[in-house]
């Protein structure tokens, strides 16, 4: 076992980082200083562009194509990586700094069987090793991430094995060299929360039993509360608020930290998510003065002139905003849950009978059976796999190879679009995951929206114009937006115009495939309440298709949850939560993780 | 709360990309900002120049005899005679349209089909997409020329046969291209987002697709022009283009090569300038394929 290091002294020192763009000097990240202990977790939170992942990759001596170190110094276990040659970084990675990538599928190397993998690391790093203790130290690290370490499985080639497995495969070539550090890349991303639990399980076993220091880069503030020690909370390539996890969770002092909490929707809380207006601006656009005024309640001309510096707000607690002080609204502001509604309307708007859907001779639903109400929000929970995008593309019209019944006001629905009618086709509407693939990039929003507008209430161009001033103020963009094309927007306001282009054809059902998932939380926030508001008063009904059980807590009204193609409970998105049935359901619940649950449990965890 | 207040679509993410819209123009643009393009285009510039007004300032009427057969330079005929002792100039400057305006033609209406084929083919996908490319690959294995030339041995020696015959060998070659681009756009979701509103077929192809695949068309369009000229000039060599006496330039080489080494510029003229053009077009095409792929500018992080 490596030395462990004096108590309290930082094996990781990174003072007044800056690392900036080389070609024109904006800055990428600035002004970062975080010291982490051996043995202890460091979450590292943001949104995208907010270059966390840039910090993350300074750790490991690597900065990326274009940037450059500005400043500053990275100390990790005594030696200072800004003034290494790149032979001797070599060295230091794996031995002493070591890397979980986000996407295992691309980072193993598909030609090389797992043993290989793995001996690969050793070789580099100790290549006097006899035969014998090089395999036993495989062996050993495959038991330390759960895996089986007999021969069958070294043989196998990455593609054989699961998205979980091969990241903890990747865990375990992070860990077999021994590193004093790990740095970890938003590695749960992809994974179902099963999977993300055992994940996150494994990587807290082996940095506390080797006393491992972990840097955590996520956008997940759930997955931080469960698994960080301390957190540091990074916008637009600052770090806003640095302190312990109970402190920054509980008494969280910046603006931008408050707000990110209260856009985070929780499976253990009933409140209503607030989203943050607008979105992180990109380094070389980002505004003078505190990066986060254009977005904040709190700020002053002071705030546009002068970026702040961090002041110490409390032991260990730092905060880089001038009006820490003020202290004006909770982090989570008891907002009531969104006012229970009423009740939902009598007339079944959807009805699915036995539905059976396949691709070729594999069959991805079976008996299906739901309906959806006039008024009504019904979430579709499951994991991938579950056969719950195939559900949307079925009532949607877009999946051919389906049987059973969907009645969509009564009416028989026929298998694609194309043979459905025009009343049919315009009062079922989709809205897709990804707004960067949904809009065509060659026609303006203009262009998109008057197309859907002529398809279902042609008109003379003038109205239409019109029209789609209407549809874009209707999803709180501006009517100039009309003039923009796709690629100049952000994800949260194409997602907009897309929304915006169901909603033209003033359908009675509208269809949201993971409509939030490629977005950011505060964005994902802001898209949620929006679709509140616009279904208010307005009797729209909703299948909700999502992977996140937090969110549907404050949309739905009912839920079906999904596995391998079957429905295994459907009931009141309360009872989901209060008292599921399905042992499937229990266990969903029990791994996502939560900020609440995980404060609420202390730092049970730890040794 | 709203977020009407920032949502302006002002100011946004990425809006130094704004000129991707439009995507042949914004190609167009950038390779307009190309050495190589900039040659290309001066070359084709000045080539087409001359074909188009060369009639006007050609001292001598391309058929009038002005000395001796294949004599050398003089005042009255400053690159010498031609085989039948007519001005190698005037009919140099007089020979260029037929070559010019028949490529151009021949390119367009290969490009034109073969691009609604691909695209149909890769929209249609199953049995349709299968026998429109089977039927292509019976039309790949002849090769261009027999193809031309069959058709004129069939029906005789006629310039809007050269058109079509060279069109509809095109065809195939551009379609199997275009194909390829449009299957990287059909899976997308904009399209499914077009199918669930039920859009007109046709408008799925020439609305949502043509559109996201127009910088291989431009680049297709300059490949295929560079064969254009090749195979017309050729068609032209073995005499089943244009007849004499009239002036052309594939035609001026054949009927003066049998003196190449007493006089050479009846041939060396047009060989250059075929050949110069078809290096032009090229220019001017890899240009184009260059700013369609982005590597005429410094890649940023």
């Amino acid at each position: 076992m490596s030395a462990v290091a004096a108590p309290g002294a930082p094996l990781v020192t990174i003072s007044d980082l800056r690392i900036e763009l080389a070609d024109t000097g904006h800055d990428v990240v600035g002004e970062i200083t975080v010291e982490v202990r051996a043995g202890e977790i460091l979450g590292l939170v943001g949104e995208s562009g907010s270059g966390m992942t840039t910090v993350g990759m300074a750790l490991l001596g690597h900065v990326r194509r274009g940037g450059q170190v500005a400043g500053g110094t990275i100390e990790v276990a005594g030696r200072s990586l800004t003034a290494l040659d790149a032979r001797t970084l070599r060295g230091l990675r794996g031995a002493v700094v070591a890397y979980i990538p986000q996407d295992p599928a691309t980072a193993l190397n598909p030609a090389l069987r797992i043993r290989e993998q793995l001996e690969e690391v050793l070789d580099a790093h100790a290549p006097q090793r006899d035969a014998g203790a090089r395999r036993r130290r495989v062996h050993e690290v495959l038991e330390e991430v759960a895996l089986p370490a007999d021969d069958a499985f070294l043989r196998r080639y990455p593609h054989q094995l699961s998205g979980g497995q091969q990241q903890r495969v990747s865990i375990a070539m992070a860990f077999i060299g021994r590193p004093r550090l790990i740095v970890c890349d938003e590695p749960t991303t992809g994974l179902d929360v099963t999977t993300q639990a055992r994940v996150l399980r494994t990587v807290r076993e082996l940095c506390r039993s080797h006393d491992v220091a972990a840097l955590y880069v996520t956008h997940d503030l759930a997955v931080v509360a469960e698994l960080a020690d301390r957190v540091a909370v990074l916008y637009a390539g600052r770090i806003v608020e640095y302190g312990t996890r109970d402190e920054l969770f509980t008494a969280p002092r910046h603006p931008y930290t408050r707000r990110l909490l209260r856009a985070v929707p929780d499976i253990a809380g009933r409140r209503a998510i607030v989203g943050i207006p607008g979105y992180a601006a990109l380094p070389g656009s980002r505004p003078d003065g505190c990066a986060f005024h254009p977005r904040c309640d709190l700020a002053s001309d002071e705030c546009r002139a002068a970026s702040p510096r961090a002041s110490e707000v409390g032991p260990g607690h730092e905060v880089r905003c001038h009006h820490w002080a003020d202290d004006r609204s909770g982090p989570a502001a008891d907002a009531p849950g969104r006012a229970r509604r009423q009740r939902v309307g009598e007339d079944v708007v959807l009805l699915a009978h036995d539905l059976d859907a396949f691709y070729g001779s594999a069959q991805a639903l079976h008996g299906v059976r739901f309906e959806i109400r006039h008024d009504e929000c019904l979430a579709v929970v499951g994991e991938s796999g579950s056969g719950k995008t195939t559900l949307a593309r079925c009532v949607a019209g877009l999946h051919r190879q389906w049987s059973g019944e969907l009645r969509f006001g009564g009416e028989r629905l026929a298998e694609v679009a194309r043979r459905r009618s025009q009343a049919e086709r315009q009062g079922i509407q989709y809205v897709f995951q990804n707004p960067y693939a949904s809009l065509n990039p060659r026609r303006t929003v203009g262009q998109t929206i008057a197309r859907q507008l002529q398809l279902f209430f042609p008109g003379p161009r003038r109205a239409i114009a019109q029209r789609v001033a209407e549809c874009l103020e209707g999803v709180a963009l501006s009517p100039r937006a009309a003039r923009r094309f796709p690629d100049e927007l952000s994800g949260g306001e194409r997602q907009r115009v897309a929304i915006a282009r169901a909603l033209a054809a003033r359908p009675r059902l509208l269809v949201c495939d993971e409509i939030t998932s490629a977005l950011d939380v505060s964005v994902q926030a802001a898209i949620i309440e929006l679709l509140g508001e616009l279904r208010a008063g307005t009797g729209l009904s909703l299948l909700f298709v999502t992977h996140e059980l937090p969110i549907i807590r404050t949309i739905a009204d009912r839920v079906v949850v999904m596995n391998e193609g079957r429905i295994v409970e459907q009931a009141p998105v309360e009872e989901i939560f209060s008292a599921p049935t399905a042992a499937y359901t229990r266990e969903l619940l029990a791994n996502t993780p939560s900020i609440e649950a995980a404060l609420a449990q202390g730092t049970a965890w730890r040794p | 709360m709203s977020a009407a207040a920032v949502h302006g679509g002002e100011g946004s993410a990425v809006a130094a990309q704004a000129d991707e819209g439009h995507q042949w123009l914004a190609v167009v643009a950038r390779a307009a900002r190309l050495r190589r393009a900039q040659i290309g285009a001066a070359i084709v510039g000045l080539i087409a120049l001359v074909a188009l007004a060369g009639p006007l300032v050609a001292p001598h009427t391309p058929t009038e005899f002005v000395g001796a057969p294949n004599a050398g330079p003089s005042g009255t005929a400053v690159f010498g005679t031609d085989a039948l002792g007519r001005d190698v100039l005037s009919r140099f400057l007089s020979g260029g349209r037929t070559v010019l305006w028949i490529s151009a033609a021949a390119t367009l209406l290969g490009v034109a089909a073969g691009t609604t084929v691909g695209l149909v083919a890769a929209y249609a996908r199953g049995w349709l997409d299968e026998l429109l490319m089977r039927l292509n690959d019976v039309m790949l294995a002849f090769p261009q020329i027999i193809f031309v030339l069959l058709a004129i041995s069939v029906v005789g020696p006629k310039l809007w046969l050269i058109v079509l015959t060279v069109g509809a060998t095109h065809a195939p070659r551009v379609a199997r291209v275009m194909r390829g681009a449009a299957q990287q756009i059909v899976g997308r979701d904009f399209v499914d987002a077009a199918e669930a509103v039920g859009e007109r077929r046709w408008r799925i192809v020439f609305g949502e697709l043509l559109p996201n695949v127009t910088s291989t068309l431009l680049v297709e369009l300059g490949l295929r022009m560079t064969y254009s000229i090749g195979l017309v000039a050729a068609v032209s060599f073995l005499g089943f283009g244009l007849q004499p006496p009239a002036a052309d330039w594939g035609l001026m080489i054949n009927e003066n090569r049998l003196s190449i080494t007493i006089q050479p510029w009846g041939v060396m003229l047009p060989v250059a300038v075929i050949g110069l053009l078809t290096i032009g077009v090229n220019l001017m095409t890899d240009g184009i394929a260059r700013a369609a792929i982005g590597i005429d500018r410094e890649v940023s992080a």
